[in-house]
């Protein structure tokens, strides 16, 4: 699909007389200083307003925001361990089976609901993961920023480590890769700890479709 | 009120073409709890004789588009489309075959 | 007449070579032909002759950039520098200009209800069809030489790639790599001209699955929601330095629009 999309612009770009002046790239991301976002925080605070659940302190940029936004998300090793490590040690790791109901999450997976405006807090909220992952490969709606996860148990097994490791990715992402684009479910009270532990069953338990 | 209609007639070869878009929330009882808001009668009339009387129902979705084709037709025949929906509210429109 | 034209002739008018190969080109061929657009531009050309407000004026004088009252073209000028506003200012932010200074209204009457819904389209919205369609077939050149609006421009490319909220979302976060998808839809990567091109040229829009018209307007504070933000006041600098930036990386493209999305 993707290679025919791209054989089919040039096309349109020979047609198009607007193809061949404008400009071939307007080049990626800008370099951003430290200057440059406190006049975008202030501006973002100035032209926004609180709405439902959505309050004005979502503004402020915390320490993995300023270092993903003044490195364009590819900081260096040397100021990003630090704060993988610090983000890991937050975790609040559950003791013992970490494997939750893998029918729950799978419900939770598929909402898209969670921390809009628009959303009522308190009323079941999702973790929109289908949105970029193919997760059960019996749902053909999957979307493809993040990596697929079908079969992922079953080439993992479900070892404590295992556990461990999933569901601190789930809560705290930046734990594991400090500008990762996946958001911190648990760290942003999106998710609780039983929501997080019924993801961790849907990806780890041999039972769940994933592992099918 | 009625929201805005538009038609348009254009001869071609032996029959006229006519679409005419209507504004309706051809709202059904499900959707409205009880209280449907729909079209229920189409009427066309060429020259002022009538040729098309429809009946629809709320099985049609919002804002319908009726496209019809008549046998025959000149440039400058007048066509008119009206509707009255189930609360009474009526609309048309009128055009000459282009 | 689009509504008229041949399902062909209309796909190819409104959709780029490319669409056509994607699962829904049929889909979109068949509502075209029965798409209300039209209906919005009447809907938007009898709120631009109204009189309202305190000052009892219509909107016939209104400068969108190409003269009081002219709109051949002006809303493919859009965004633009405006001197009497001293600001950069898209279709919508421009309208509520207008509707404050030549008609009198306050902010706050003119923005009560700026997005509407199948029902009833907002004022804004069967406006911004109406001029929109005036626009069609032009090529889009919206100002790019004036200081504030390379600075708008500047502003607006920063701001796309801004994580923030508490998913450390940027607009990059979705419209950031080409070939993904959220779900099942293809997301255009706006920083770069040939995806910017097609989608640019397609709003305003009639959507089909709420059977509404949606606006850029609509579109930035829908996305800020999806991204757990906060809300972005209508014709805000940030909303207008983001259109901006995907209006001038879309330059030169024939205007397509108003359009249908799905």
């Amino acid at each position: 699909m993707r290679t025919m999309r791209r054989a089919l612009l040039l096309p349109v770009c020979v047609s198009l007389a607007a193809c061949t002046t404008a400009p071939t790239s307007v080049g990626d991301r800008p370099k951003v200083s430290p200057g440059d976002l406190e006049q975008i925080t202030a501006l973002l605070k100035r032209d926004f307003r609180p709405r439902g659940q959505a309050t004005m302190d979502r503004i402020e940029l915390d320490e993995v925001q300023r270092l993903c936004n003044l490195h364009a998300d590819n900081p260096p090793a040397d100021l990003a361990r630090p704060l993988e490590e610090a983000q890991l040690k937050a975790i609040p790791f559950p003791s013992g089976n970490l494997i939750g109901d893998w029918k729950n999450g799978e419900k939770i997976a598929q909402s898209g609901r969670g921390a809009m405006w628009s959303d009522k807090p308190g009323v079941q909220d999702g973790g929109s993961c289908y949105n970029c992952h193919q997760i059960s490969p019996k749902v053909a709606a999957f979307g493809t920023i993040g990596p697929s996860l079908a079969g992922y148990g079953k080439t993992r097994g479900n070892r404590p480590e295992i556990q461990r490791y999933v569901y601190g990715k789930i809560y705290n992402s930046k734990a594991y890769n400090a500008c990762s684009p996946m958001p911190r479910l648990g760290h942003s009270k999106t998710l609780n700890e039983q929501q997080i532990k019924d993801l961790v069953g849907l990806l780890l338990d041999p039972a769940s479709p994933v592992n099918q | 009120m009625a929201g805005p209609m538009k038609m348009r007639a254009t001869l071609a070869g032996g029959y006229t073409d006519v679409r005419v878009l209507m504004t309706h929330p051809m709202a059904t009882e499900q959707q409205t709890k009880g209280q449907p808001h729909f079209i229920q009668n189409l009427t066309v009339k060429v020259n002022g004789k009538t040729v098309v009387e429809g009946q629809i129902s709320q099985a049609i979705s919002r804002n319908p588009v009726f496209s019809f084709r008549l046998s025959g037709g000149a440039k400058g025949d007048k066509i008119e489309v009206s509707w009255l929906d189930n609360k009474g509210d009526t609309n048309k429109t009128e055009t000459a075959v282009a | 007449m689009r509504a008229i034209m041949g399902s062909a002739a209309l796909a190819l008018a409104i959709f780029p070579a490319w669409a056509q190969q994607s699962p829904y080109a049929d889909y979109q061929r068949m509502t075209a032909e029965s798409a209300p657009i039209e209906l919005f531009e009447l809907g938007g050309e009898e709120l631009w002759k109204r009189k309202q407000g305190p000052k009892s004026v219509s909107l016939e004088q209104c400068d969108l950039g190409q003269g009081p009252g002219e709109l051949k073209g002006a809303y493919a000028g859009l965004p633009r520098y405006f001197k009497d506003a001293d600001r950069v200012m898209d279709l919508e932010t421009r309208l509520l200009h207008c509707m404050m200074t030549l008609q009198g209204r306050s902010r706050e009457d003119a923005t009560k209800r700026v997005f509407g819904n199948a029902d009833s389209p907002s004022e804004m919205e069967l406006l911004s069809m109406y001029v929109a369609g005036k626009s069609h077939g032009m090529p889009m050149r919206p100002g790019t030489s004036h200081p504030k609006e390379k600075a708008t421009y500047q502003l607006g490319q920063k701001l796309y790639f801004h994580r923030a909220g508490p998913w450390d979302f940027s607009c990059a976060s979705c419209h950031g790599e080409e070939g993904k998808r959220i779900r099942m839809s293809e997301l255009p990567v706006l920083f770069k001209p040939q995806y910017a091109r097609p989608l640019m040229a397609t709003w305003p829009a009639y959507r089909v699955s709420t059977s509404s018209v949606v606006t850029l307007q609509w579109r930035m504070n829908d996305c800020y929601r999806q991204m757990r933000m906060p809300e972005p006041q209508f014709g805000s600098d940030t909303t207008v330095a983001l259109i901006t930036f995907m209006t001038v990386n879309a330059e030169g493209v024939p205007y397509r629009g108003p359009a249908i999305k799905r």
